[in-house]
């Protein structure tokens, strides 16, 4: 993606990224990666890109201009770099994420704690001169849950210094809601601060599910990182696997043929359907519509069956391979999806008859979790959540990948921000998935399904960032390449970690059953979160 | 119809001519005791089953089928293990409390049940309160419940606990208002004498417009005042995982399993005894040859099939609606069923006054 | 009385369960100092009770417990076998299915709550992760199978595995339960405690690793 980079001095950032939000109107920070480009050299400067830093990925929502911007800091013992969390809301979490992996203070930051690992964690594993597993085995007294965390500040002299804060006081009654918890759609914890019914507050924990695959993946080959991707987000396996297939593809210059293309987008929404079906059979359940949900996964088994047939695998597909994809479409498939249209179409009437016009259902899910269209940009809240805000974010329209160019279907958009705006427009892109599968599957083109690749491969020196829509938001991966046979650096924009930031914006003074239906809604996979 | 009075009679006679009459009272108590509590297990069993087997056929799914034919006997399986189980207290529990919060519960739907009229001289509480011992008995298992919550040490068992005392305390007046509505029409508050009043059809008939709309509210607050269907916020399982009885394992679970689907037989019952004419069969006047037929089926299995179907119609409500929130369940009641039931019971006065029911 | 069970399920033949070798050890091993007639009757009753009602814990940390879901749902429906009461309460649960990766940082939790299931409790690790690590083996904060730090019954291979082999191994799981004395002495895996567990916890791995599916 050819985009315009800046450096950026620690000094300076703050200035420079105020009027870049201002002027500029940066307003949404897609990504933020936290690097570490070596120890410095003797006469090394910071030109150089050496030591600790972060790389930011901006773009502009009302001019669609995008710009990359680095930073770094020499300083290995205390590196710090000014928090721009108060520019973009949604680089609270990020920044923690970066602190709790390289060690890099962000002064200023309201809640600089670690994201994922324990408190108790020596180190931080993702600096290249650590060694995680040494002086971390496994612990298995519990986790000590702490209720002060700590802001920075800069001293004129440059030292820093550290107040706590409070999270929660002594006379609140707080309650623990997860990691093990049937409506956190997996180990995600939340302490929520309650008065009576309502919620005063939530803190959230993450890295019950962090499995270190960013870490992984630098010593992985180009081939084997693939294999991580699926298990990110489970349910957008065949999204974030050809995103990554595209970002390398896009290293090394190959062009992939027309018929892998079209194949991939097919796949896609396939694949998203099968996403959007399962988010609304798990939000009924998790509202104790029971039945519907064994309905969403009545229908899912038959959208598996086809994924089966062709890729060999339900979940984890492993389907797509740098170039191309793994084996040829199956004879039945075209007849299959097909068969499926129609299908679809009568069931989805089904899910409205049962869930959707259901009188509770819509009480319940209209007005609560209101989500503004500034707050969705400024967390970078993607995918269904940021269209039923308003904010017309889907990357297949911004930014088309595969075949996305030569379909025509419509990007669904609400404006009430509410959750029952978040479930419809799952609901209503089903069918606009099922008019592009619409589309191609009569017309397939003939080609190779793989080009030829090295048997090692190595990518160029540089860096890369690509984004893909998956089901649940932008999926972007930031890829950074030495000319080794794996990455120096590949870092994932998770979906779910934004969605995970609102939680306790929109959850203020709302009910612990609103908690349910917003946590449902905004349709978060913590796997993808904690990666 | 077959009056089981005379098989009682005789029993008793039986019993005077071996002991004295203190010891065959006693003996007598002491066998319908024992004769309750094994209908009461019956029951729950054939409730349980019957759930998983409804609850599947709404989910396009089988249900049990290993266990003896169409998995007849897997609620016994079930029982076999909870029995087996370990029971513990977990640390910080109020023991006593702890402990006796399951019982308190079963005590409330075992004094409750024994005023079910089953069959023709099969009563066995009787008296001419009886409808109002019957409410005042039900709401005991309130206090169950939120000792349950109370004494877990557990801060979701005492929201869940807070919530159902708030619902079943609020719902109790619209089910207690359903039902005086029909007392009033019945013109007795004796069990057995409403259902021998309504041998000229049932209450509901005779009662038109207002009896159907006190069905409907006696149905929703029933479902609600047994915690289930829309209504089981207490255990809401995506919320509170297993609300009030979270710390209970084993067989304390398990009482708390079995009063929740006795209950909700119970509120199907009282809706069949009050508003379905009890074990009365269906009787259309004018025709005799027809009434004779239906005179022939015998009491308790109409009693049993008419408290079934309505067990069947809040299931079906259950497997059909989602979850409410605590404001919206608090809303509807006391925002629409009870101002409209008390409406509701006005007109019944004045229709019953007027002479204008059938 | 000369226990001779020989553990069925219906309407698969015993042969065509794998390791079977592990479950006739077990029996031998119940023969050994023979059992009251009565005893051994109420034995069986129990063991058929509880094999027919294990109730699974709602636990589940990644992509396996998708596929739990869909083993829940209307194509494979668990409820034929009676396990579709998946309780939320590790209190009343009886089996606990470790679906997913067990990261160092839920290992302290997941032990918490198999302490907090009541006796008789059952685990099963479910996906490679589970069982060895599986892709995430070489992770610095992932658990190198969850057999560290639990006994585990049944080991359910795959990634993830498919819901035929979820009920593959439910089943396997049935089987093992109708070969459990209740009465005079347990032969089941000794189950550690929190306090004894990093004393013992080589010990548990040997033993837990009994049956490999």
């Amino acid at each position: 993606m050819n985009q315009e980079t800046l450096y950026i001095a620690p000094e300076e950032l703050l200035v420079k990224m105020k009027q870049l939000k201002e002027v500029e109107k940066m307003d949404y920070l897609r990504s933020l990666t936290g690097m570490d480009w070596g120890t410095p050299e003797e006469n090394d400067t910071q030109e150089t890109m050496r030591g600790l830093g972060v790389v930011y990925h901006l773009e502009s929502t009302s001019t669609g201009k995008r710009i990359c911007v680095k930073t770094s800091t020499l300083d290995r013992e205390h590196p710090h770099l000014p928090s721009v969390c108060h520019l973009w809301k949604g680089a609270e979490l990020p920044e923690r994420e970066v602190y709790d992996f390289f060690g890099i203070i962000f002064t200023d930051h309201p809640d600089m704690r670690r994201l994922f690992l324990r408190e108790d964690w020596v180190g931080f594993p993702l600096r290249k001169d650590n060694n995680p597993e040494k002086e971390n085995p496994l612990r298995m007294t519990n986790e000590e849950t702490i209720d002060t965390t700590h802001i920075y500040k800069v001293k004129e002299d440059g030292s820093l210094s550290c107040t706590d804060r409070k999270l929660f006081e002594n006379e609140e009654y707080v309650i623990n809601i997860g990691p093990q918890h049937p409506a956190t759609h997996g180990v995600l914890r939340f302490r929520a601060s309650l008065v009576g019914e309502e919620i005063n507050k939530i803190d959230v924990h993450c890295g019950y599910i962090h499995r270190g695959i960013e870490k992984m993946n630098e010593s992985l080959t180009y081939p084997q990182t693939l294999a991580l991707t699926d298990r990110l987000d489970y349910l957008s396996a065949m999204q974030s696997r050809p995103e990554l297939c595209m970002c390398i593809e896009q290293a090394l210059g190959v062009e992939v043929s027309d018929r892998v293309k079209v194949i991939r987008t097919i796949m896609d929404e396939l694949q998203r359907i099968d996403s959007h079906i399962l988010f609304f059979a798990c939000l009924c359940q998790d509202m104790g519509a029971t039945t519907a949900f064994l309905y969403g996964f009545r229908d899912r088994e038959k959208i598996l069956d086809i994924l089966e047939e062709t890729c060999g695998g339900r979940l984890i597909i492993n389907y797509n391979t740098i170039g191309g994809v793994q084996a040829d479409l199956h004879p039945n498939f075209v007849k299959r999806v097909k068969e499926l249209i129609p299908y679809l179409r009568k069931n989805i009437q089904e899910y409205h008859d049962i869930f959707t016009g259901n009188v509770i259902a819509q009480t319940r899910l209209k007005g609560t979790g209101v989500l503004s269209r500034e707050d969705a940009i400024a967390f970078g809240a993607t995918g269904g959540t940021g269209r039923a805000s308003g904010w017309a974010c889907d990357v297949r329209k911004r930014l088309p990948y595969a075949a996305y160019d030569r379909v025509d279907f419509k990007e669904i958009v609400y404006t009430e921000g509410d959750c029952f705006a978040r479930y419809m427009v799952r609901l209503d892109e089903i069918e606009q998935s099922l008019r592009i599968i619409e589309q191609l599957i009569d017309n397939i083109p003939e080609g190779s399904i793989q080009e030829k690749m090295k048997p090692i491969i190595r990518l160029p020196e540089g860096s890369w960032y690509t984004a893909v829509e998956s089901s649940r938001g932008e999926f972007g991966v930031y890829l950074e390449s030495r000319g080794d046979k794996s990455p120096y650096r590949l870092h994932y924009r998770s979906t779910g970690l934004p969605l995970v930031a609102v939680v306790d914006h929109l959850t203020r003074g709302a009910k612990i059953a609103d908690l349910i239906a917003i946590g449902g809604t905004l349709d978060y996979i913590v796997p993808d979160i904690d990666r | 119809m077959f009056d089981f009075s005379i098989v009682t009679n005789w029993i008793h006679e039986w019993l005077l001519s071996l002991m004295p009459e203190g010891w065959a009272i006693f003996v007598e108590c002491v066998a319908v005791g024992i004769g309750i509590i094994l209908l009461y297990a019956l029951l729950a069993i054939i409730l349980i089953y019957m759930e998983r087997k409804v609850c599947a056929a709404f989910q396009c799914r089988l249900g049990p089928t290993r266990v003896g034919p169409w998995g007849s006997i897997q609620v016994i399986c079930d029982v076999l293990k909870m029995l087996t189980k370990e029971i513990f207290t977990p640390k910080g529990v109020d023991k006593k409390l702890y402990n006796l919060a399951p019982y308190m519960i079963l005590l409330a739907s075992f004094l409750t049940f024994a005023c079910l009229p089953i069959s023709k001289g099969l009563e066995v509480l009787d008296f001419n309160v009886g409808i109002f011992f019957l409410l005042a008995a039900s709401s005991i298992g309130v206090v169950g419940i939120l000792l349950a919550g109370w004494s877990s040490n557990n801060k979701f068992s005492i929201i869940g606990a807070m919530r159902s005392g708030a619902q079943i305390i609020s719902y109790e007046l619209s089910a207690g208002m359903a039902i005086l509505t029909m007392v009033v029409l019945a013109g007795t508050m004796q069990i057995s004498d409403m259902v021998s009043g309504q041998s000229n059809g049932w209450l509901i008939f005779t009662g038109h417009i207002p009896a159907l709309i006190a069905f409907v509210i006696y149905l929703i607050a029933g479902n609600a005042e047994c915690n289930r269907g829309p209504f089981d916020l207490p255990e809401a399982e995506s919320e509170l995982t297993a609300g009030y009885h979270t710390e209970y394992s084993g067989m304390g679970f398990g009482f708390f399993y079995l009063a929740e689907y006795l209950n909700l037989f119970i509120v199907a019952a009282i809706a069949a005894t009050v508003f379905l004419g009890g074990w009365m069969p269906l009787h259309i006047p004018g025709l005799d040859g027809f009434n004779t037929v239906m005179d022939y089926i015998p009491g308790f299995v109409w009693y049993f099939g008419k408290a079934f179907f309505v067990v069947f119609l809040m299931m079906w409500m259950r497997w059909s609606f989602p979850r409410l929130r605590i404001d919206q369940i608090l809303a509807l009641e006391w925002k629409y069923l009870v101002p409209i039931s008390m409406v509701n019971l006005l007109l019944m006065a004045i229709i019953v006054t007027l002479g204008w029911h059938f | 009385m000369e226990v001779t069970k020989k553990p069925t399920i219906k309407s698969i033949p015993y042969e065509e369960f794998k390791d079977n070798e592990t479950l006739e050890q077990l029996v031998k091993q119940l023969n050994e100092g023979g059992t009251n007639v009565v005893v051994g009757v109420l034995d069986d009753l129990i063991d058929w009770g509880r094999s027919n009602s294990l109730w699974p814990l709602t636990f589940a940390t990644s992509c396996c417990g998708i596929e739990f879901m869909a083993v829940c749902a209307a194509r494979y429906d668990i409820a034929r076998f009676g396990f579709e009461v998946t309780r939320n309460s590790p209190r009343q649960a009886d089996v606990i299915l470790v679906s997913g990766t067990i990261t160092h940082k839920m290992a302290p939790v997941l032990r918490r709550l198999y302490d907090q299931m009541a006796d008789p409790k059952y685990v099963i690790a479910v996906g490679g992760c589970a069982v060895s690590g599986g892709p995430f083996r070489k992770s610095y904060h992932v658990v190198q199978g969850v057999d560290e730090i639990l006994p585990v019954d049944v080991y359910i291979p795959g990634c993830p595995p498919r819901p035929e082999a979820f009920l593959y191994g439910m089943m396997q799981l049935q089987r093992k339960v109708k070969v459990e004395k209740f009465f005079g002495g347990v032969n089941k895996t000794k189950k550690a405690t929190s306090d004894e567990q990093q004393a013992t916890s080589d010990h548990a791995v040997k033993e837990g690793k009994e049956e490999q599916v």
